[in-house]
């Protein structure tokens, strides 16, 4: 009987992998290099370290990073737009914005260049009137004109079609006779949302993702299906939710933050489990530090996200604030004699000095190194025998040590110092933006570099502790395992709630649920629950900004019941009072957009599967000498896999692991939960954990 | 003053910019009105307990805040120096453009930071309020000859004193904005942000101690200043002069001259603006601290690098004419300071280009173009649609200037025009590049755009402009070529027209179907045409962004036989 689920995350440098035995309750995981160009040997590699027989998988879960990159680095396909005359440059103006704030340099190219975007005569107003019919056979010329040019995806942009879809629906109607594949997308269809800059690039970067995801993710199906393997293939979306692979290809653009939104994902599992409702999550990677916020169990959701400059992707995505301080960050100082991590990074190649690959500019790793916190003789990863510590010596002294006037130590601690603060910053930032106290929250390191900086975190921001997971370096591989299956819908109404046509709200409403409960109805996996949200998009008249309502809706045998006009106005009193404290006095309230969401839960694997086996090794398996504050310390190093549950270490002390180090700094500790995750927390009490997580 | 170890500085530093960068979040969440909440147009920072100069400023604000917020805190210090009043707990406001710089819509919050009973330093917050009375909403009177016209005039007062409000000031703002629950909402948000300042200041210096943070406040200074002085001595010694012009002042039909020598010696640098034309009767006077604030734009556009740090001005004498528009006096109308700071700006590049060609780019288009269209429905509820709209930036020597951007001075976006189009009755029959626009170069410079707007209510509508660059179009640097100008027009029944005033005009009347087109100036171009490549003019000529014609002409017909 097919019992395993398996994650798989592909990330720049290694794939990970996932393997859940439902019927033991066993987990695995393996980590694989990552192949390129063709990212599919890696992921099967991966698979079959694990698997010998594909044909007892159940589910496999992938957390793709191909959408990103071929936005990254402009290798979508040739792609060509057809849109309302007058309005051929939307994407090239975007929103009259520039790319820095300061020095007014910088240009930028839209993925779909200019003589690739068409106009025709049609026209639709703001109410939906249409002023002008779309001339079809305009589009069938410019049709044509396209795929002379050598156009493989082709995208309809109409002005104000979330108002009125008919000449959208005509144009896309005639280009599926008339296109040579099935790559048509057309904007009220991704994106059925007023601001015509977000959907239009939404759209146009759902075209452009189209040939290169859906041939990715169709050469995975089709090597899954030659092993044997007959179960479910879903893909994460950027909103933490899964879709089933033939969803995926024809939205492509919602795996845009696909990989990183599965880490966070299992990181508010995992956190939730051991007793943390409240996290922020840091995963520190070469070239950033990226943050995100958990608050009551519940991920941050921003409802777009710039992938580059000018490149909008407007669609729910997991919140991530990224900072440029990772491992490869390079530090330097500045003619003013001030001392500064990044934003240059040596990334993961050359990467750090230590590595010997050719940069000779020292990174906050070299200073980690420098100080005695990485193992020189036992990298991570395992792509290199040994770390040039005299190298990374050398860098420090030269270019942070003798300018400042400062020992190679004194120097690596400064560095590490001043990148600590500015991690401390962003997590700080993140929080306060939001309205939170940074204080009340856990953190929560994750990717290879994380914790070792999650003591500084501890001291600078304030926090009480921070949780380590079991496996912090296949978090997102992890996350593809315990995601659930969801899709969410928008549409704008644009209306008065005075003036509102309830039984259209009620009709769209019950469109999405149609549609969101027909993907999990085909879906072949198994779902605990359902669930059904709705919010609209609400304000003031002459406000711009919106706040979100949630409405309670009552649904039965699949029957929408739309919400009366009292109860939408009480239900964004509520919203707006909680969220700005007073309400406006007389004020005129509007409905712009309605958003849906539909939510299969899937069955939640019990975390105990990860549990340490009870009688493992307490005695530390080595020691050396580390770095802390203004002293070396002799150090215990131990198996962290190996340490049973309850296990308290008291620091300095280092936990490794294949692809983590756990740093605890002097005055902390860190003790062994039930899940096998660390907490580190200042050295006070001894009380067990059971008690803390009340 | 106690010396401080690099590290700590390095720490602190970004601590106390944090500090600001916080206070600008707490603002843009909380006000109500968009032009802060989604414009960002408000800022922050400490400023030096006795001088009142720029210690620390938040990132996110609207550029050119960074440098004029310390005049407002220096006006405050002279106020309570006059009365003799000053203690914990107290809070300034004022918009007195002439003491304060920019224009009357900014309102001004300061607030003295104490610490054990000794003042510490200042905090500060501005923010853009949507109406502050006067004749016109918004504020924006294109034929306002004094500040009267344009909105009240509030100088330095205590809204808070020893920690207790006076509604009286509040009773009294309210009274005279057209917009009293905004601007309630956006003053609300500010005391916030302030309140929020005053704790993280409290714990940074629970945390670290009054010396320390003072310590680091001075060195900081000094290490802005010596990044300014070391930037200064790698430029070479010398004087160079730049001069362009505004098209007039909406009032009297004539250019207005903005002109600039800029002298570079060792590690110090001078700014003079002798030369420039004297006050004007319309709106595109402004105030001294404008013109200082301006300069330090100007100059943080040539470093990116350089914090937002007093210091930075210390190597350098900005010199303004007594007397000239540059230094208007009360009660001149300064509404339209933006225009002027733009070309202020310009000037500011063309005579660096002269210097060091590489560390500037091309004027970029150089008019904020603030049109506004007006009317009432059949319903008889009047509408306004008042927006400001984009243009080319100058090319640079890595690459071609970016297309339809925003203004050097802000960082605003423009709304979607759908949003535009679902919240007034007009549609947009264009909303383009504008192909020709582009001053040409080596790298050729960002292109304007068109946007040609139909009225479609019934009753009709009444349009007006605010603009420039109509009749001297933003120059190239290094041999790079000028860019195409401001060209507004308007529907009648006869036909199309242009205003006598170039890219000002009041009172045009539309009926339904007729529109007005604004075609706005691209950027300057950076180095010569000739050299540059025939395939780039090629790819321009097949995507439309340079017609065959002015190709052939601009640089020669080679391309004609280049790959695209």
């Amino acid at each position: 009987m097919s019992s395993r689920m398996i994650g798989v995350d592909v990330g720049g440098t290694f794939t990970d992998v996932f393997v859940l035995d439902e019927a033991s309750g066993t987990a695995t995981v393996a980590k694989v290099p990552t192949t390129r160009p063709d990212q599919s040997g890696g992921f099967l590699d991966g698979i079959g370290r694990e698997v010998d027989d594909l044909s007892e998988i159940a589910v496999v879960v992938h957390g793709t990073t191909a959408g990103t990159n071929a936005l990254l680095e402009r290798k979508g396909a040739k792609t060509g737009v057809i849109c309302t005359q007058g309005l051929r440059d939307v994407l090239e103006m975007r929103r009259r914005d520039r790319p820095r704030t300061w020095g007014l340099r910088g240009d930028f190219e839209p993925v779909v260049e200019r003589q690739n975007r068409l106009e025709v005569p049609e026209r639709t107003l703001a109410d939906g009137t249409v002023r002008t019919p779309v001339d079809l056979d305009a589009v069938r010329a410019a049709a044509k004109q396209l795929r002379d040019q050598g156009c493989e995806a082709v995208a309809v942009l109409f002005a104000n079609s979330y108002a009125n879809t008919a000449n959208e629906d005509a144009a896309a109607a005639v280009l599926r006779e008339v296109w040579h594949n099935e790559h048509v997308s057309a904007s009220s269809e991704i994106l059925p949302e007023i601001r015509e800059f977000e959907r239009f690039s939404t759209t146009a970067l759902n075209a452009y993702l189209q040939p290169e995801v859906s041939g990715y993710l169709g050469r995975l199906e089709n090597a899954l299906k030659a092993g044997g393997f007959d179960g479910e293939f879903m893909i994460v979306q950027s909103n933490g939710g899964v879709m089933a692979v033939d969803t995926a290809c024809r939205l492509p653009v919602r795996t845009a933050l696909s990989g990183p939104a599965a880490g966070v994902i299992a990181a508010g599992y995992i956190a939730g489990s051991a007793g943390f409702d409240n996290i922020i999550t840091g995963d520190m990677g070469g070239t950033s530090f990226d943050v995100s916020l958990i608050a009551e169990g519940r991920s941050m959701l921003s409802p777009q996200t710039s992938i580059d400059f000018g490149m909008v992707v407007r669609n729910p995505m997991i919140e991530i604030t990224t900072i440029g301080a990772g491992g490869g960050s390079i530090a330097w100082v500045d003619k003013g004699g001030l001392l500064n991590i990044g934003p240059e990074s040596a990334g993961s190649n050359p990467g750090p000095v230590a590595y010997g690959l050719g940069n000779t500019r020292p990174t906050v790793t070299d200073a980690n190194v420098v100080l005695g916190r990485i193992d020189p003789d036992n990298p991570i990863g395992g792509k290199l025998d040994r770390l040039d510590v005299e190298a990374a010596r050398r860098a420090i002294d030269e270019h942070v040590g003798a300018p400042l006037g400062l020992s190679t130590v004194e120097a690596a601690e400064a560095i590490l110092k001043v990148a600590n603060s500015r991690m401390a910053g962003a997590i700080r930032l993140v929080s306060i933006e939001r309205g939170f106290d940074p204080k009340r929250f856990a953190f929560m390191p994750f990717g290879g570099g994380g914790a070792l900086h999650a003591g500084a975190m501890l001291a600078e921001v304030g926090i009480a502790r921070a949780i380590v997971p079991r496996y912090p370096g296949v978090t997102s591989a992890m996350g593809c395992v315990i995601a659930d299956m969801r899709q969410d819908f928008v549409q704008t109404i644009n209306s008065l709630v005075d003036t509102l046509d309830e039984a259209a709200l009620g009709a769209f409403m019950q469109d999405h649920a149609d549609q969101g409960m027909a993907l999990l109805d085909a879906a072949r996996t198994s779902f605990d629950a359902r669930e059904l949200s709705f919010e609209l998009d609400m304000a003031y008249i002459g406000q711009t900004h919106t706040v979100s309502v949630p409405l309670a809706v009552a649904v039965e045998g699949g029957r929408v019941a739309a919400p009366s006009k009292a109860a939408i106005e009480a239900a964004f009193d509520a919203a707006y009072g909680e969220t700005f404290g007073r309400l406006l006095e007389g004020g005129v309230r509007r409905i712009l957009n309605l958003r849906s969401a539909v939510t299969g839960k899937r069955p939640k694997f019990d975390l105990a599967a990860l549990a340490p086996v009870p009688g493992g090794a307490t005695t530390p398996i080595g020691q050396r000498q580390v770095h802390f504050g203004d002293r070396w310390h002799d150090t215990a190093i131990y198996d962290r896999l190996a340490l049973p549950e309850g296990t308290v270490v008291r620091g300095p002390a280092i936990l490794t692991q294949p692809d983590t180090t756990v740093l605890i700094e002097p005055d902390l500790q860190g003790r062994v939960d039930r899940f096998g995750n660390t907490i580190i927390e200042p050295q006070s009490g001894e009380r067990p954990l059971e008690e803390e997580a009340t | 003053m106690s010396e401080i170890d690099p590290i700590t500085l390095s720490v602190l530093a970004g601590r106390m910019e944090q500090i600001a960068d916080e206070m600008d979040a707490t603002l843009f969440r909380a006000a109500f009105n968009p032009i802060i909440a989604e414009a960002h147009d408000a800022s922050h920072g400490l400023y030096h307990a006795v001088s009142g100069d720029t210690l620390v400023q938040g990132k996110s604000g609207l550029p050119i805040f960074v440098g004029v917020m310390s005049f407002a805190v220096k006006a405050v210090i002279e106020k309570a120096a006059k009365d003799g009043d000053l203690e914990d707990g107290d809070i300034y406001i004022f918009n007195d453009a002439h003491i304060g710089g920019t224009h009357l819509s900014d309102m001004r919050l300061v607030r003295p930071y104490f610490r054990d009973g000794k003042l510490f330093c200042y905090l500060a917050s501005v923010g853009h309020w949507h109406d502050v009375g006067g004749a016109v909403p918004g504020n924006y009177n294109p034929a306002a000859t004094d500040v009267f016209q344009e909105a009240f005039n509030l100088p330095p007062v205590k809204l808070a004193k020893g920690g207790k409000i006076n509604q009286d000031i509040i009773d009294i703002l309210m009274r005279n904005t057209r917009l009293p629950q905004s601007a309630m909402g956006d003053l609300n948000g500010q005391l916030g942000a302030l309140d929020l300042g005053i704790k993280r200041m409290d714990e940074l210096l629970d945390e670290y101690g009054a010396e320390t943070i003072s310590a680091a406040l001075e060195a900081l200074g000094h290490r802005a200043e010596a990044l300014m002085r070391s930037e200064l001595e790698e430029l070479p010694d010398g004087r160079w002069e730049a001069e362009d012009f505004l098209d007039n002042d909406g009032i009297v039909d004539e250019p207005l001259k903005i002109r600039i020598a800029l002298e570079i010696k060792g590690d110090r640098m001078v700014l003079d603006f002798t030369g420039s034309s004297p006050q004007c009767a319309g709106p595109v006077n402004i105030a001294l601290p404008t013109t200082v604030a301006t300069a330090y734009v100007a100059i943080k556009h040539v470093f990116p690098a350089l914090p937002a740090n007093a210091g930075v001005m210390r190597p350098i004498d900005v010199i303004v004419p007594e007397g000239s528009l540059l230094a208007a006096k009360f009660p001149a109308p300064t509404g339209g300071y933006t225009e002027t700071i733009l070309r202020m700006i310009d000037v500011v590049f063309s005579a660096f280009a002269q210097a060091a060609p590489g560390r500037v780019v091309a004027n970029a288009y150089g008019t904020i173009n603030a049109l506004s269209i007006a009317g009432k429905r059949k319903n008889g509820q009047p509408w306004v649609m008042f927006s400001f709209y984009g243009g080319g930036h100058g090319g640079s020597a890595e690459t071609d200037g970016l297309n339809h951007g925003n203004a050097p001075i802000s960082t605003a976006t423009i709304p979607p025009m759908e949003i535009l189009e679902a919240a007034y009755p007009v549609m947009f029959r264009t909303w383009a590049l504008r192909p020709d626009s582009a001053g040409a170069g080596t790298h050729r410079g960002g292109l304007g755009a068109i946007y040609e707007i139909e009225v479609l209510e019934e009753n009709g509508a009444e349009a007006f402009l605010f603009g420039e660059r109509g009749r001297f179009a933003p120059k190239g640097i290094a041999g790079g070529g000028d860019a195409a100008m401001n060209v507004f027009s308007y529907e009648q029944d006869d036909g199309w027209h242009r205003p006598p005033l170039a890219s000002k005009m009041r009172g045009i009347k539309l009926r339904p179907g007729q529109a007005v087109r604004l075609e706005t100036p691209g950027g300057g171009g950076y180095g010569p045409a000739s050299e540059r490549t025939a395939g780039a003019v090629a790819r321009d000529v097949a995507r439309g962004l340079v017609s065959a014609g002015e190709a052939d002409q601009t640089y020669g017909t080679a391309w004609r036989e280049a790959k695209a």
